[in-house]
């Protein structure tokens, strides 16, 4: 299956595991990725909170360039997949397309309405299965607790995120747990908000949010927390021992990527998957997996 | 049908006053609401079961509770379509303190919306006869004013879970029904002096972008958009000396002249370059970023053709939005 891959801005820049870790097990599982060179940033929510005429035109003259692809697009960020969902469930208003396309002419593009962006988590679930992806699994995480994290983009709004048509979105996460072999920790926070729009305007209220839900995870006995969105772990990981200081507590909870967790059960080594870069220590996870120590 | 209510109960006057839960099984018709649910419990079952309700019709606002996880409306949510795994889970609104059961105390509810002086303000001249607004002014406002002051955004915020002084979605959305009225502050309709005071900490740039409240609104209010609309107000209004302001424009000044984002520059350019103590507190969080191999690139690299994101920049940005 070939794709035309949209891996945002995060993936590139603070958390630079994602990239390499999604392309070696994207190549395991027999998926192609088709680079967009000239596709620009989603805008994240925040160019959109200025202009979303703006931020949707930004998203089109992405669409337009996978539709000459004629490729589906496939994205490792929530925030690009929330992002985008939105714009495209804008741009179903043939009005609007159209004063869209406009502004999209002088660059000889044009949306033609037909790009469906997926998330490699839901790409996983509705176009790879679950009976594929386990066999290639060679190492299940059996005897490890993971608790998954949605963050917000990736769960609402339901009607632009399709859940209606779409309802194995709901537990998609906990699919894939449960297919590398680990068990799941449900938790309430795990659709919550991980504060990281807000780490530069209100810090304390951002490490608040970060520690209430790695505090939760641990406090229910998991091992270690898995998410969708790089943005998420951005905050959840990097910031993890700021948001325990200022909790007064200890809370050393690791952070997966959702393709690092599936990397480490297809038997790909923790280098390979990143972990080094990880702020908060992942050698526990790799010791109860049987992996040699570092 | 019968459906199994599990409640979260809490007697205050109990000897140790401690939340639990109960579950009731209790029949109701096959259309029939949470809040039939509810009712049926309380005639039924258990007459000191407390809850608020009186319209049934989700236009007073009264019966806002959390229903398995989430907060809405007990009359609005068909019980049918609301039972996970054989049962309905019902709680008190969240991030308010809880009474009695389902019953929770308003006050800083309320007193949050007094805060933004929820009245009309017009700044300038007195017309001679009334205000005259439009029905082009007004129209986009009719969501807005459809507001029931139900709580149930306030209930499922993210951020008043973990501060209970930020204003919150409910007196957010309603400071905009007035900002973004024609009548309300200059004689353009710039509302200066409000926009000012919803700048300052705990207010419009301490919304976080969940969407839970967008989410949890049965009136279709959508907070949270009405939160986004009033920063751009707030932009255009002048008032540019916030983190979030200068959050905003370091990101749109970054895609718009190199198509992505450049997360090292954006950090210092949010709380300010001169802020000193601000970013030596940002200070290790680099060095351990720079330990670790997840420093973003120190040479921000344009995407191919980054001159067309540009020029759509000049394209669809009104000149007033150029600055």
């Amino acid at each position: 299956m070939k794709y035309a891959f949209f891996p945002g801005c995060v993936s590139r820049g603070g958390c630079p595991e994602l990239y390499p870790a999604t392309k070696l097990i994207c190549e395991r599982l027999g998926i192609e990725l088709q680079e967009m060179p000239a596709a620009s940033c989603t805008g994240a929510g925040v160019l959109q909170e200025k202009n979303e005429l703006l931020g949707d035109t930004l998203n089109a003259r992405t669409f337009a360039m996978a539709e000459a692809l004629d490729l589906p697009i496939l994205t490792i960020c929530s925030t690009c997949q929330g992002v985008m969902s939105q714009a495209n469930h804008r741009l179903k208003n043939p009005e609007y397309l159209a004063k869209i396309n406009d502004f999209l002419a002088e660059e000889g593009l044009e949306y033609k309405g037909g790009a469906n962006p997926k998330h490699l988590l839901w790409v996983l679930i509705e176009d790879i299965g679950m009976e594929k992806l386990l066999t290639l699994i060679t190492r299940p995480l059996a005897g490890l607790r993971m608790a998954p994290f949605y963050g917000c983009y990736i769960v609402r709004p339901t009607d632009a995120l399709e859940f209606e048509d779409h309802p194995e979105r709901q537990n998609a996460l906990e699919q894939i747990i449960e297919t590398i072999g680990a068990t799941v920790v449900d938790f309430e926070g795990k659709t919550r908000c991980c504060g990281f729009p807000i780490l530069t305007i209100n810090e304390r209220n951002s490490m608040a949010m970060v520690g209430k839900h790695t505090s939760e995870a641990k406090d229910l006995g998991a091992d270690a927390m898995i998410t969708p969105c790089p943005l998420c772990h951005l905050n959840l990981d990097s910031f993890q021992p700021k948001a325990a200081a200022q909790a007064g507590r200890p809370i050393g909870m690791p952070i997966l990527h959702m393709p690092q967790a599936i990397g480490l059960a297809m038997g790909l080594s923790p280098h390979d998957m990143g972990l080094r870069r990880h702020i908060v220590n992942t050698t526990p996870l790799e010791v109860a997996l049987g992996i040699p120590a570092r | 049908m019968d459906v199994t209510i599990k409640v979260k109960r809490f007697d205050p006057e109990a000897a140790d006053p401690q939340p639990f839960w109960q579950d009731f099984t209790v029949e109701i018709d096959d259309k029939g609401t949470v809040l039939d649910a509810l009712i049926k419990i309380r005639e039924d079952n258990d007459g000191a079961l407390s809850l608020r309700c009186s319209c049934r019709s989700s236009i007073c606002g009264s019966c806002a509770v959390r229903i398995n996880g989430h907060a809405g409306l007990a009359c609005k949510t068909q019980a049918a379509t609301a039972i996970k795994d054989g049962v309905i889970t019902v709680e008190p609104a969240g991030n308010m303190p809880v009474i009695k059961d389902l019953v929770v105390n308003f006050d800083g509810f309320w007193d949050k919306v007094m805060e933004i002086d929820p009245y009309l303000k017009p700044e300038g001249e007195e017309p001679e006869a009334e205000y005259i607004a439009s029905n082009e002014a007004m129209l986009h406002l009719s969501n807005v004013t459809a507001c029931i002051m139900c709580g149930s955004c306030v209930s499922d915020c993210t951020v008043m879970e973990v501060d209970p002084t930020f204003l919150g979605p409910a007196a957010l959305a309603k400071a905009y029904r007035f900002t973004a009225d024609p009548r309300d502050g200059d004689e353009n309709g710039v509302s200066t002096s409000r926009l000012e005071e919803l700048t300052k900490p705990s207010g419009m740039w301490d919304c976080t972008r969940c969407m839970e409240c967008v989410a949890a609104c049965p009136k279709g209010v959508a907070p949270m958009d009405r939160i986004m609309a009033m920063r751009d107000q707030a932009i255009d209004a002048g008032f540019h000396n916030t983190n979030g302001a200068r959050h905003t424009e370091a990101f749109s000044d970054s895609v718009e002249h190199s198509g992505w984002l450049d997360e090292l520059r954006l950090v210092p350019k949010s709380v300010g370059m001169m802020n000193v103590s601000a970013l030596m507190g940002y200070a290790p969080i680099a060095i351990q970023a720079l330990t670790h191999g997840k420093m973003p690139p120190i040479i921000h690299h344009k995407i191919d053709k980054a001159e067309n994101v540009k020029k759509i920049f000049d394209k669809v940005e009104t000149p007033k939005k150029r600055r």
